[in-house]
């Protein structure tokens, strides 16, 4: 494998990570008002999330630095042309940040009440902003042939994209449902599981809605031909195996299948698009490619000794943290959140 | 204004903002760690109570730092994206290794410090708020790392028009990251020693919780003192560094116009027109700036008119003189906060040897003022470094003006300026209220009702109230 394939893996394997990890936190954010009814319930829901939700930003974060690095003119192309939505994506990012730590500092009953209603809000935004990127990356956008975006909001906010938006946010939602019947305490875990049924059915429809426009908007059939392969093919499995578990009240299983679905979506969308980066729908000659947007070799190798080196340690720790707090939130602790 | 202008507003604004609460963060990380190690050796519960009331405040400024930082790194794409094309290959290495090497780190490591009170050892929880000061600090010198590559370029080859990285090691041996690092991390220690003090001495001055407040403030002062001597003395070992570097910004920051004789004077204060390169008057020390520039009695030191023939001679026609007038008093007035810290800082190393530091209510009452002071230095010294550079975004290599997005519109600028203004200043003043109201609290909760199953002990304050309607 070539240092660029490599990294587009390794950057393919951080944004799944982010989307996996942060995915649940948003998942959880979003139903916090509802799932969450009294105040000492809503600290419950935010405890589930509570220790580990800065470090999986972190793993969009480091997928920035690593696109950043990797592909210099891929992070220039796809950041500016996505200026509005990525100006939109940091906003809920800063609020939804300071809202989870500020929240329970304050006293006033109203304010927690409209941080709650914030951290819901600022969680849905990022998987609306990351499925309407998905729908353009995946569809092409004007870009010149220096790589930058020529169009308007108007060519970003097309039914295909709007899709893959819609998509991302009840998926995640999803996902955030399926963990809170795993970590949260009885009353809320419940509510949780009714959260489930309802918008997992939701969540299927504009799934399976943005895989049929793939192959017609994005044209997957063009690139990967009728049969996509082994791995979309399980995550469209995985998907609706989480609805056949549900009902049966198998709730890790239901998880785990739903986290492998996101997983394998992922990666399915990273394998559509490669080689291209940013497929330009104006020339395909000014699309960035793996090979045509990487940095250079020295630059790649140096970075290859550094991630093999330290990210083995991270994911260690990370892991170790997801055991030490590995237990149901139950209602009678004391919460810092 | 142009779209570049506004793109260097916006880059001025958020990063001196986000830079309000990066060496709190980093200076406070490290002295709660020594108290913890102490806490740990004889723990006391004041001792304890201390340590999470500095940790409450710690976790307010760390999340406003650590959101503001991520605008930090998607901004070089929005605004910048010329620039990310150009240096992406030596610049974007840094900033992705300080992802993967710091922010884990600290991010994960703190969720364990917060939430992890009695559900780790003791030595694994000390050992967490360690890792977390580490991770700031490494942190802080990867960015500086890709910051010295722009004031100092080395380790590259021009390929096709795009900065390519040559050699790591030479980014991480550059000259110029060795002076600038070791300034910022003391500038950052002595930024949370002054934070400690400050919010120590509201109890202190007032007789309050002295056994809570008074070995953290021994503690800082001893911090303050120390890291507030050094960075001075490294300030100087960098502006010497400058005049080999970058020599147009040292004149710019001395307002030098034309090149000295060997005994060149040293401007306290001067007023001059950075238009007409003349200076109406100014307070001066004979013979100091060369004393400064190369330690010893007799040397010139190079002006800005000779410095603008020299670089239009080397890159070609153009206006190589950075804003005079932000780069000279941002210099001094870091300069002469840098004094005044070591100088507050001695004063009360000098109450404590004698025995009074508890009598001298007004000492006290004033260090709750220079609580800011640090802050307002670091900002300058940044206004002084970045504008300093102008007009280049990498010095020699690319200018400022032909780094921006060139498809992003001067509209688009605006509305986010204005958005992520308007969205950092509420968060101050929410920020700000939470540090005000938790410090009144003081480091006392509310007995909390028994739980069995407690386990968070960072408590927050207040009876858990019903939000059922």
């Amino acid at each position: 494998m070539s240092l660029p394939v490599l990294w587009y893996v390794l950057i393919a394997v951080l944004f799944t990570g982010y989307l996996v990890l942060e995915g649940f936190d948003y998942g959880v954010g979003i139903l916090l008002p509802w799932v969450g009814h009294s105040d000492t319930e809503r600290r419950a829901v935010l405890a589930t999330i509570g220790p580990v939700w800065d470090a999986n930003e972190v793993w969009l974060i480091t997928a920035g630095g690593a696109m950043f690095a990797a592909f210099p003119l891929w992070y220039a192309s796809l950041f500016s042309a996505f200026y509005g939505g990525l100006a939109l994506l940091l906003v809920s990012l800063i609020v939804r940040g300071v809202a989870l730590e500020f929240r329970s500092q304050d006293r006033h009953p109203t304010w927690r009440r409209r941080w709650d209603y914030l951290i819901a809000g600022s969680s849905a935004v990022p998987p609306l902003v990351w499925g309407l990127a998905m729908g353009n990356v995946l569809h092409g956008i004007p870009l010149n042939a220096q790589g930058n975006f020529t169009g308007s909001l108007a060519t970003i906010l097309n039914p295909y994209a709007l899709v893959g938006a819609a998509a991302a946010l009840s998926l995640l939602t999803l996902h955030g449902a399926l963990y809170l019947t795993l970590k949260a305490p009885i009353p809320v875990s419940d509510r949780a599981y009714r959260a489930a049924f309802r918008v997992g059915p939701v969540a299927t429809v504009f799934y399976f809605a943005f895989v049929l426009m793939s192959y017609f908007d994005a044209h997957f059939i063009h690139r990967l031909g009728v049969d996509p392969g082994p791995i979309p093919i399980l995550a469209g499995l995985g998907m609706v195996t989480v609805r056949l578990l549900l009902p049966r009240r198998n709730h890790p299983w239901a998880f785990w299948m739903g986290l492998l679905t996101i997983i394998l979506s992922t990666a399915s969308v990273f394998l559509a698009l490669y080689p291209d980066l940013m497929i330009s729908s104006l020339n395909p000659a000014w699309s960035l490619t793996v090979p045509n947007a990487a940095a250079n070799p020295y630059s790649l190798k140096v970075m290859t000794i550094v991630a093999i080196t330290v990210l083995p340690l991270v994911l260690a720790y990370q892991a170790w943290t997801y055991w030490i707090f590995r237990r149901r939130i139950s209602l009678n602790e004391t919460f810092h959140y | 204004m142009s779209a570049v202008g506004l793109a260097r507003l916006q880059f001025g604004v958020t990063t001196i903002y986000h830079f309000l609460f990066v060496p709190v963060t980093i200076g406070l990380a490290f002295l709660m760690a020594i108290l913890e190690t102490r806490y740990w050796r004889r723990p006391t519960p004041a001792q304890r109570q201390t340590i999470e009331f500095f940790g409450r405040l710690f976790l307010i400024n760390f999340a406003v730092g650590v959101v503001t930082g991520i605008l930090q790194e998607f901004q070089f794409g929005m605004n910048w994206a010329n620039y990310s094309r150009f240096v992406g290959d030596v610049f974007g290495a840094p900033l992705a290794v300080e992802a993967l090497a710091a922010f884990f780190l600290e991010s994960t490591f703190l969720g364990i410090w917060i939430f992890g009170w009695d559900q780790v050892p003791p030595k694994i929880h000390n050992l967490s708020i360690w890792l977390v000061a580490i991770g700031t600090s490494l942190s802080a010198f990867w960015i500086l790392t890709a910051n010295s590559f722009m004031q100092e370029p080395v380790g590259y080859h021009l390929v096709h028009g795009r900065a390519e990285m040559a050699s790591f090691g030479a980014l991480l041996s550059n000259p110029q990251l060795w002076v600038e690092f070791p300034h910022t991390e003391l500038a950052a220690l002595a930024t949370g020693a002054f934070v400690m003090m400050g919010v120590s001495a509201v109890f202190l001055s007032r007789g309050r919780y002295v056994e809570w407040f008074l070995p953290p403030f021994k503690l800082a002062l001893g911090v303050a003192l120390v890291a507030s001597v050094l960075v001075v003395i490294i300030g100087h070992d960098q502006a010497q560094h400058l005049i080999q570097a970058q020599p147009m910004k040292m004149a710019a920051s001395e307002a030098l116009w034309q090149t000295t004789g060997l005994h060149a004077a040293w401007s306290i204060v001067a007023f001059f027109n950075p238009v007409t390169h003349h200076t109406w008057w100014a307070l001066s020390i004979p013979d100091f700036l060369t004393i400064l520039a190369y330690n010893r009695l007799s040397g010139r030191v190079l002006g800005i008119d000779t410095l603008e023939r020299l670089y239009v001679h080397r890159y070609g026609p153009g206006y190589y003189v950075p804003p005079v007038l932000a780069t000279f008093w941002s210099f001094r007035v870091m300069i002469l906060i840098g004094f005044l810290m070591a100088g507050l800082a001695a004063l009360g190393v000098w109450h404590l040897y004698r025995g009074r530091l508890l009598e001298r209510r007004r000492y006290l009452r004033l260090m709750v003022w220079a609580t800011g002071l640090p802050s307002l230095g670091n900002i300058m010294g940044w206004v002084m470094t970045e504008v300093g550079r102008q007009p280049w975004i990498v010095f020699g290599l690319e200018k400022t003006a032909q780094a921006a997005s060139p498809f992003v519109s001067a509209t688009d600028i605006w509305a986010t300026l204005l958005g992520f203004g308007l969205l950092y200043g509420v968060i101050a003043l929410i920020d700000l209220r939470l540090w005000i109201r938790i410090i009144r609290q003081g480091p006392e909760l509310p007995a909390e009702p028994p739980s069995p199953d407690a386990s968070y002990v960072l408590t927050p304050p207040g009876p858990a109230q019903s939000f059922e309607p």
